[in-house]
């Protein structure tokens, strides 16, 4: 396999630490238990997964008459629209935006557009301080990571990680890994950085053609705070947010927090309508791939994830390996099929993060056929050759194998022959990959067809 | 009924108990079984590599060999899987196919959806834990899933219940991922090995004796750590149990 971020060695690694790997495992599995009660507390819940499926997919079928149609009613609410083609452009708006005003510092809450885009160092390039305001957002900040969770950004680290990394960046207490304490001392951080700001930046979880409108969903009103303290909010999103329907928004609402944490819904939905007395609301609408992906059929579905995180939680891969291992902004199921679309040689081993297991697709709020997108991936990676020229041989071989009856016959027979009379050192040796940890099963004396031949023969 | 059986590639090699198990248990209720003795492998390691072209030729092999036939029996959720659900992608419009695609069942399944047996003929007295092997769960909806808000059921469990004796060991994560996953177990071999660990971990708290389950290929990989590791826990194919094999 071509190994440019090689999902399968930052894996191990991460695995190598069994007791940190089973800890992470834990605690989002936990999550998504929690989920599993609000799912199945509600009668109707698959039949909202179904709704949310139909709404996305007629949004997505007349995409560009939904946009024009938020954008005239963004406008006549007194919204600056802006459309950005790609990341570049859409870094540029803002920087635009923020110099206009002379910003020098913004508070940013959680978008994972932004991330995409790696907004931040191109702002702090510029001399303008961008201060995420996301407890774990922040926390990552500090720690100059990438959030490893699209709903958890700092889901890897434990309470001790959190307590030093404050030590350092906020003067906690030594040793003081006190979550409340923690949390305190966040929060008094914070604080000052929400009054001296001069601009805030949110993402949005839905725009509403029909309204002009869009929403935000948090648990900590760091957005609220954010968007209601200075006098510019600028709002950015994929182009692929968009509803149809104020009316559709409860489908997706009673959706959201439950697929991804657990709750009946987050602590603050936050509809924003305008701009703030005196002061400016800008929003930009980014594409940065994503019409590429709507003219794939076979990828297209995966425009309708609303970023609940739930793929990653029911994923026993990504529990078990980390958002760091995919080397990409969004980790997990979803981020293994977006992020081939992005650079298929450079991502080529996502797609084979996964065992097929199916979870991702049964636990997606909007039934985004996750498994069956990593499938087809594969045969992408294949036909782009990126695939490892030894296992390509491996598997052409077998073919040819399994093409001539009597010749497997004959290489089974062969192989049920000598292989019980190898030393143990030669049949676990180095290239035997499956052997490493496990035992091979032991080779029986006759195949199924030789005993089934004989039982015919004998009748 | 004329019922054409499939037997994975390794199971021919390496399980010819459990393959035999699963002759038995057909035959047993009298049905009339074949096995064509030019099959070889429904393409499926192929496939979940992404080497379409080679699947192609396998494929269309299968087709070839088993769409006169009234069912296709396979002891194996995965393989009737990529039958049922990626085979369209290189055969759809081709004579037969459609028949094939839709007449082809996983052994337990077509039991259960078609010969519905009263008894079955055998005792085990065990406890036994069940692999819901992914593919068969998701794909071939045999059980309700985890995820999913649906009544609960187990066609599994609805089989195996008219087995004399048997008992059940209850689960944490009833249909988690072994990590066995076809050429996963070595890609993401870590993975795989964490995964199989933690099942059996799972496995060994609620006092299973036997794991037993519809696809050998997770029941191998399983049985690969338990062996290493030495464990007090076996494997079983699901067929021996239903055959009245001892094992």
């Amino acid at each position: 396999m071509s190994h440019s971020t090689g999902h399968s060695e930052l894996a191990e690694k991460f695995a190598n630490n069994v007791e940190r790997m089973n800890w992470h495992d834990k605690a989002l599995w936990f999550v998504r238990l929690k989920r599993d009660n609000q799912a199945k507390s509600l009668d109707e819940w698959e039949e909202l997964r179904s709704t949310a499926d139909k709404i996305k997919k007629h949004t997505l079928e007349n995409l560009a008459n939904y946009l024009e149609e938020f954008e005239k009613n963004a406008l006549s609410r007194g919204i600056k629209v802006h459309w950005a083609k790609d990341a570049k452009e859409h870094n540029k708006i803002v920087l635009d935006i923020l110099n206009s005003k002379n910003v020098k510092m913004v508070v940013k809450s959680k978008s994972m557009l932004t991330e995409e885009c790696h907004l931040n160092p191109f702002l702090e390039k510029h001399g303008i301080e961008v201060v995420d305001t996301d407890l774990g957002e922040r926390i990552v900040q500090l720690r100059n990571e990438p959030p490893s969770h699209i709903v958890l950004p700092a889901i890897h680290l434990k309470k001790e990680d959190v307590g030093t990394t404050f030590e350092k960046f906020l003067n906690t207490q030594k040793g003081n890994s006190d979550p409340t304490y923690l949390t305190r001392a966040a929060r008094a951080h914070l604080r000052k950085k929400f009054l001296g700001a001069d601009a805030s930046m949110t993402g949005v979880n839905f725009a509403i053609a029909e309204t002009g409108g869009i929403v935000v969903c948090t648990n900590e009103g760091n957005a609220d705070l954010g968007s209601s303290l200075p006098k510019l909010h600028i709002a950015c999103m994929g182009v692929e947010k968009i509803i149809p329907r104020l009316k559709d928004l409860s489908i997706f609402i009673r959706l959201l927090a439950r697929s991804a944490t657990g709750q009946p819904v987050t602590s603050y939905t936050s509809h924003y309508h305008g701009p703030v007395e005196d002061g400016e609301m800008h929003i930009i609408i980014v594409d940065n791939g994503r019409s590429n992906i709507l003219s794939t059929d076979k990828y297209k579905k995966s425009l309708q994830c609303i970023r609940c995180g739930a793929c990653l939680n029911t994923c026993p891969v990504y529990r078990r390996s980390g958002g760091h291992s995919y080397g990409y902004t969004i980790p997990g199921p979803i981020g293994s099929t977006l992020a081939p679309s992005r650079d298929l040689k450079k991502y080529s081993t996502l797609p084979f993060a996964c065992s097929l297991c199916a979870s991702c697709s049964n636990v997606c709020p909007v039934q985004v056929d996750l498994h069956q997108q990593l499938y087809l991936r594969r045969q992408d990676v294949v036909d782009a050759g990126y695939l490892s020229p030894a296992k390509y041989r491996v598997l052409k071989m077998a073919t040819w194998l399994m093409s001539h009856p009597r010749i497997m016959d004959f290489a089974g027979l062969l192989a049920r022959k000598i292989v019980p009379l190898l030393p143990r050192s030669i049949i676990y040796s180095k290239i035997n990959i499956w052997g490493k940890s496990r035992e091979l099963p032991k080779f029986p004396k006759n195949s199924f067809k030789e005993l089934y031949k004989a039982k015919k023969g004998s009748k | 009924m004329k019922i054409g059986l499939f037997i994975p590639c390794f199971m021919n090699e390496l399980y010819p108990k459990a393959s035999m198990a699963t002759l038995k248990v057909l035959e047993n209720l009298g049905i009339d079984v074949e096995y064509p003795m030019y099959q070889t492998c429904c393409g499926q390691a192929q496939a979940n590599t992404g080497c379409s072209n080679e699947t192609k030729v396998l494929a269309e092999r299968f087709l070839k060999i088993f769409k006169n036939y009234d069912y296709i029996v396979a002891p194996s959720g995965s393989c009737v899987s990529m039958v049922r659900h990626n085979y369209a992608q290189f055969l759809q419009g081709r004579d037969g196919f459609e028949h094939m695609r839709t007449h082809t069942y996983e052994l337990v399944e077509f039991l259960h959806d078609i010969i519905k047996p009263k008894s079955m003929n055998a005792t085990f007295a065990h406890k036994v834990g069940i692999h819901n092997s992914c593919h068969a769960h998701r794909e071939l909806g045999m059980a309700s899933m985890s995820e999913k808000n649906v009544p609960e059921f187990s066609k599994i469990k609805n089989i195996l219940d008219k087995v004399d004796g048997i008992s059940y060991s209850e689960l944490t994560r009833k249909d988690e991922c072994c990590g066995f996953g076809g050429t996963f177990a070595i890609t993401e071999e870590a993975l795989s090995l964490a995964m199989g660990r933690a099942r059996l971990q799972d496995h060994l708290n609620a006092g299973s004796e036997y794991i037993t389950g519809v696809d050998m290929s997770c029941l191998m990989h399983m049985q690969g750590i338990i062996d290493r590791e030495k464990m007090p826990l076996k494997t079983i194919y699901i067929a021996q149990i239903l055959a009245g094999d001892t094992p």
